[in-house]
């Protein structure tokens, strides 16, 4: 017998109750949403959560997305910028970088040399401070908003912000490979307090867009 | 089991030893106080909480009375994928799938990303025995491989170390693993995570193989979900070509739509946050089959019993296996906190250790005999537990079991003597009149093996003379 077929019989010899108790559906009555439907509400919402977890969160209207991209990454002294497929070239248009554009060939090495990403998003969960990212286009592969230490994420409102994570799983196509993302990366590790900053980005700036 | 101390051995003797040890108590006190106030913060912010908590015990306990079905299921799923999915009875068998799949890419070299059911079987060691070095990327993962220790929390495993033991453990123990500390390392929290940043990332850069756990398997889609904060899962999970998930055969969930459930539950309980850093979902190697690039090209999952069927078919003792490793319930525990994750002898410390291991392991070995008393039944694990393990009632339940394998010979022989003093009234009345006489003679503490009961109590008073004889003297 191979181990599939030994373990799959011992499970069934577990569970052999010969007066099984019937079963009851599970209970959904949980909240679909703890936020009311405001997309307005929902955006500070987004914007408070995200923050609270060390993001720096900017707003700006999809007119003064390219001046503002353009800002963030002189500010932080960016001179190159990776680039994923499918990234509305107008976004980096004002900036004055080198853009590396990713064709499927950028390795880790050369990402490590690379000052900041700049990706979009496939959805934002506003009472979380979540956003998702599902390689889609803007997003590119996962180790694009991995290996860079700045990562500037632009959010697209109200399309793309949800207000909960049952309202977001159905957004979502499991097939593709997907990162959440709540605040840079941190840890917990020594003496159960939040340290921000290991391996993903250390700094994570979103960009939330409204109109 | 016999020959053993029913309820004494391992644990009061590991913990005995802990209680003494006054630096680790003031760490342990101090990080589960910290993570204990603001989980309840974070839990207050849901008003549904409590559905939120039944649900997840429905879940799980369906999923478990379907195991099989959503087993395969998950297979089918997987491999449609391009997985490949392999089954271990054992940990022997788990190791051996994996080192064989290691050294089928050539690789000598795998990275970690923090796995309880790799610790369960030892993996890093077996892989050792195989010429194959298995790097910790997890923060408190390799503060605990540096120095050589063992994990004491589930969800940190350095609980034990402060900063400026850990600063030591950088210092002194990094560059024979790799890139050095830096000379001025000092013990502030951030720079230690500075340090191990650095440390790690030429081994993420460089390694070819990645070996996880995963926090929830979704049998519909195939999908894999690793929950973490630091970004070491994301390398690990991301980078390497070849990736080998090993996980345990519980963690299985049925549906995509499940995950609402237990990622508003998993956060909150375990690092008290709203949504953890990073959560990765995957399933199998993608869309495109591993061909864009994105992910490994080669994806494994060993799913793991390893004792998981022998819990399943107890029934009291089954709800263990909806555990969903947040270790909330090692936070409150008064007894964890006081005594420490060493002194549990498994991988699985605090009260879901004491319940899991006896389990997984069985109990016939003095530590495992020992576990389900290492509680004191106040049920504040079962207050805080996301799935609602009646933690107590499985202690309880283990009791018994060892009870019923023997119990103490001292025992036995003074449950048999009451026995015959029952049953014989006469017998009964001369010993209580003998032992109302010799009253100035009875000792404060009882000598031998009873010596250890007595040490926190004292033993009751016997009355001057027995209550039947009082009534007959003044009522009769």
């Amino acid at each position: 017998m191979t181990s599939r077929e030994s373990i799959l019989a011992r499970i069934r010899a577990a569970l052999a109750d010969p007066a099984p108790a019937p079963e009851q559906p599970i209970p959904r009555d949980y909240l679909r949403t703890h936020s009311p439907d405001d997309p307005a509400a929902l955006l500070d919402l987004l914007h408070h959560n995200l923050a609270d977890y060390r993001a720096r969160v900017h707003r700006c209207t999809e007119a003064e997305l390219p001046g503002a991209l353009a800002g963030l990454l002189a500010e932080r002294g960016s001179r190159t910028v990776a680039v994923p497929p499918g990234l509305p070239p107008a976004w980096l248009g004002a900036a004055a970088v080198t853009a590396v554009p990713d064709d499927g060939t950028l390795t880790a090495a050369r990402l490590d040399t690379v000052d900041s990403v700049v990706t979009g998003c496939a959805l934002a969960i506003a009472e979380t401070g979540t956003i998702m990212l599902d390689g889609g286009p803007g997003q590119g592969r996962r180790l694009l908003s991995l290996v860079p230490d700045h990562h500037l994420c632009v959010v697209r409102a109200p399309g793309q912000v949800v207000a909960s994570v049952p309202l977001a799983l159905p957004r979502l196509d499991p097939a593709r490979p997907q990162t959440w993302i709540s605040g840079p990366s941190a840890t917990s590790d020594i003496e159960l307090d939040r340290v921000e900053g290991v391996h993903g980005p250390r700094t994570l700036e979103v960009l939330l867009v409204e109109g | 089991m016999t020959g053993t101390f029913l309820g004494m051995p391992a644990f009061p003797q590991a913990a005995a030893a802990a209680l003494r040890d006054g630096r680790l108590r003031a760490n342990l006190r101090h990080a589960t106080h910290t993570i204990r106030d603001k989980r309840a913060r974070a839990v207050a912010e849901l008003d549904d909480w409590a559905e939120l908590r039944a649900a997840g015990k429905a879940i799980k306990d369906h999923t478990l009375r379907h195991l099989d079905r959503y087993l395969v299921q998950l297979e089918e799923a997987v491999a449609a994928a391009g997985g490949a999915v392999h089954w271990a009875a054992d940990a022997e068998e788990a190791n051996r799938i994996v080192a064989d799949l290691v050294h089928a890419t050539g690789e000598t070299e795998v990275v970690k990303v923090k796995s309880m059911a790799t610790q369960e079987i030892g993996l890093n060691e077996a892989l050792a025995a195989e010429g194959i070095t298995a790097y910790e990327t997890d923060l408190a993962e390799l503060i605990v491989q540096l120095g050589d220790d063992r994990p004491s929390h589930i969800l940190v495993p350095a609980i034990h170390r402060n900063r400026a033991e850990i600063r030591e453990i950088f210092a002194e123990r990094m560059a024979a693993w790799g890139r050095p500390a830096p000379a001025d390392l000092t013990d502030s929290p951030a720079e230690l995570a500075e340090a191990a940043r650095l440390h790690l990332r030429e081994k993420f850069l460089r390694a070819r193989v990645a070996v996880s756990g995963a926090n929830f398997m979704v049998a519909e889609t195939g999908t894999l979900v690793v929950v973490e904060s630091e970004g070491n899962g994301r390398m690990c999970l991301t980078l390497p070509r070849t990736l080998i998930s090993v996980v345990g055969i519980e963690k299985v969930v049925p549906t995509w739509r499940d995950l609402e459930v237990f990622l508003q539950l998993l956060p909150r309980s375990s690092t008290a946050e709203r949504m953890n850093p990073y959560t990765s979902l995957w399933t199998g190697l993608g869309p495109s089959k591993g061909a864009d690039g994105d992910g490994p090209s080669a994806f494994h999952l060993v799913l793991l019993d390893n004792g998981r069927t022998a819990a399943l078919a107890d029934q009291v003792g089954r709800q263990a296996l909806r555990c969903i490793r947040c270790s909330a319930c090692l936070n409150v525990c008064p007894v964890y906190e006081r005594a420490g994750g060493h002194a549990y002898g498994s991988v699985y410390p605090g009260p879901i250790g004491a319940i899991l291991t006896p389990q997984l392991r069985g109990i016939t070995s003095p530590v495992d005999a020992s576990l389900p008393y290492a509680s004191s039944l106040c049920g504040a694990c079962y207050e805080v537990c996301p799935v609602a393990i009646d933690i107590p009632e499985v202690l309880v339940h283990l009791r018994e079991r060892v009870a019923e394998q023997g119990g103490h010979p001292l025992e036995r022989a003074a449950i048999a003597a009451a026995g015959y003093l029952f049953d014989h009234p006469a017998a009964l009345a001369a010993a209580e009149r003998l032992a109302g006489r010799t009253r100035a003679l009875h000792p404060r503490r009882l000598p031998g093996p009873g010596r250890a009961w007595t040490d926190t109590r004292d033993l009751p008073q016997v009355p001057a003379e027995p209550f039947r004889d009082w009534w007959r003297r003044n009522r009769s």
